[in-house]
């Protein structure tokens, strides 16, 4: 995986994605005998969006692997500010660093800035497109604590056209061979058509549906996203759909028992905090396996297989 | 033998003659060719006239002009039926069906305002996929979007 670009969760398939579990596992166990591994590399973070819980948890990776990262995240103070391009921007960190974190608000900055740079890079969000680094998580999240991603049945709830992270979480449990999944939102926040046609070519059994309380009581996994404000391109239109589902305890009286209610983070109001405290909430869990997860995709991406530091 | 039957069939000397178009693409051909180009360029446009294949279609004859393989690929994205005939002091050299090929590079733009590809400044060039021929479906490679036929007619100015 050594020089790996990860543009999609797509760039992976299931025995990768295994590899990177248990990494990530033994990470976990033994955070000492990875202290090291990435003494004298340099990570650049380069976050053209806004981003707390993806870019701190990259730096805190790469520090508790021993390497050092340059974060470039307030673009009204650097050369951006003055007109420099993107491809610009990515040649010279590409000079720096061993490998590229990228955020930006445009689809096809990441696949764009990996051809470009000679390092690997690694999307962490391009606009509505792709997330696969939180999907990665999200599967880890379930392989960790269900210990089995095949045969679920898997609700996605809320924003499946703008959210980028329901639909790198849609691909990504696709690899592993569903049972089915249920596709819950507002008539107008349906899958786009391009990823519908990738899970038909897939194979996956999809059911797209604005029923939650009817589905709750088949699904083993439910991931529950946001409704972004900020991708809607009508104002108008967020004001329909905003506060469409909420999960609460009410709601989860008819859940099937070991339901993993999950979700990316930040939440609004579309988890109760009433769930919080209850057997179903896994969104906190989830959120704690986002520096192990990275650890081992940098560890991977940058020295592959290999142990130790340069 | 009447005018118009002499009009299909004159031989031009030098360029290319593109037969078999849909009948009523005509016009959307020259358009996506920007032709004419200049007087040096002498055109026939023969719209709506009989074909054994097709019922009705379409034909440009274009003196002075042979077609790039980049030229041949665009017409193919609005008129797939198309044959494209080169003909050198009078005869026919070559005669090749239009192919929409499998990857398409630098010919149309992304529909998605929104892809790296659409950014003045960046120098991504837009990459397509074909995923359908009939109806005709593109799909970027930076965004994933698709482009339709519709989207591909209405960035050369022949919007519906």
């Amino acid at each position: 995986m050594k020089g790996k670009d990860i543009i999609s969760i797509l760039d992976f398939d299931a025995d990768e994605l295994i590899d990177i579990f248990e990494l990530a596992k033994d990470i976990e166990g033994n955070p000492e005998k990875y202290r090291d591994t990435l003494h004298g590399y340099v990570l650049a973070l380069l976050f053209f969006e806004p981003s707390t819980r993806t870019m701190y948890s990259f730096q805190t990776a790469m520090a508790r692997l021993g390497g050092a990262s340059l974060v470039f995240s307030d673009t009204s103070k650097t050369s951006i500010a003055k007109g420099e391009t993107l491809g610009d921007t990515i040649r010279m960190f590409d000079g720096y660093a061993d490998a590229i974190v990228i955020r930006h608000r445009i689809e096809g900055a990441a696949k764009y800035a990996a051809d470009i740079a000679e390092a690997p890079v690694i999307n962490a969000g391009d606009g509505t497109h792709h997330h696969p680094t939180q999907a990665v998580i999200d599967l880890y999240t379930i392989w960790k604590y269900r210990g089995v991603i095949e045969g679920l049945n898997i609700g996605v709830l809320g924003d499946l056209k703008y959210g980028r992270a329901s639909t790198s979480f849609i691909y990504g449990v696709s690899l592993f061979k569903p049972s089915k999944l249920y596709l819950i939102s507002p008539e107008e926040l349906r899958l786009k058509e391009e990823v519908k046609s990738d899970l038909d070519r897939m194979g996956v059994d999809f059911v797209e549906t604005t029923d939650l309380e009817g589905s709750l009581k088949e699904l083993d996994v439910l991931y529950v996203t946001r409704i972004q404000k900020e991708r809607f391109p009508d104002p108008a239109e967020y004001e329909r759909v905003k506060g469409s589902y909420v999960v609460n305890m009410e709601l989860l009286k008819n859940a099937k028992e070991g339901l993993m209610v999950m979700h990316p983070l930040p939440r609004v109001d579309e988890i109760s905090t009433d769930v919080d405290s209850s057997p179903y909430a896994y969104y906190f869990k989830q959120a704690r396996c986002g520096v192990p997860i990275r650890m081992a995709l940098l560890k991977l991406v940058i020295i592959g297989d290999k142990n130790g530091c340069r | 033998m009447d005018v118009d039957r002499e009009l299909l069939v004159r031989k031009i000397k030098d360029g290319t003659v593109i037969d078999h178009i849909p009948a009523g693409s005509a016009l959307n051909v020259i358009k996506i060719l920007g032709l004419p180009r200049g007087s040096r360029n002498r055109m026939a446009i023969i719209m709506y006239t009989s074909s054994s294949k097709m019922g009705l279609k379409d034909i440009v004859k274009v003196e002075g002009l042979e077609l790039t393989s980049k030229e041949v690929n665009m017409i193919a994205l609005i008129a797939p039926t198309a044959t494209i005939n080169i003909v050198r002091d009078y005869v026919l050299v070559k005669k090749e069906r239009v192919k929409i090929p499998e990857l398409i590079e630098g010919i149309i733009k992304c529909s998605n305002p929104n892809c790296i590809s659409n950014q003045d400044r960046e120098t991504a060039v837009p990459k397509f996929r074909l995923v359908s021929e009939e109806p005709l479906i593109l799909r970027c490679e930076y965004c994933e979007r698709y482009t339709y036929k519709k989207d591909i007619l209405r960035q050369f100015g022949i919007g519906r």
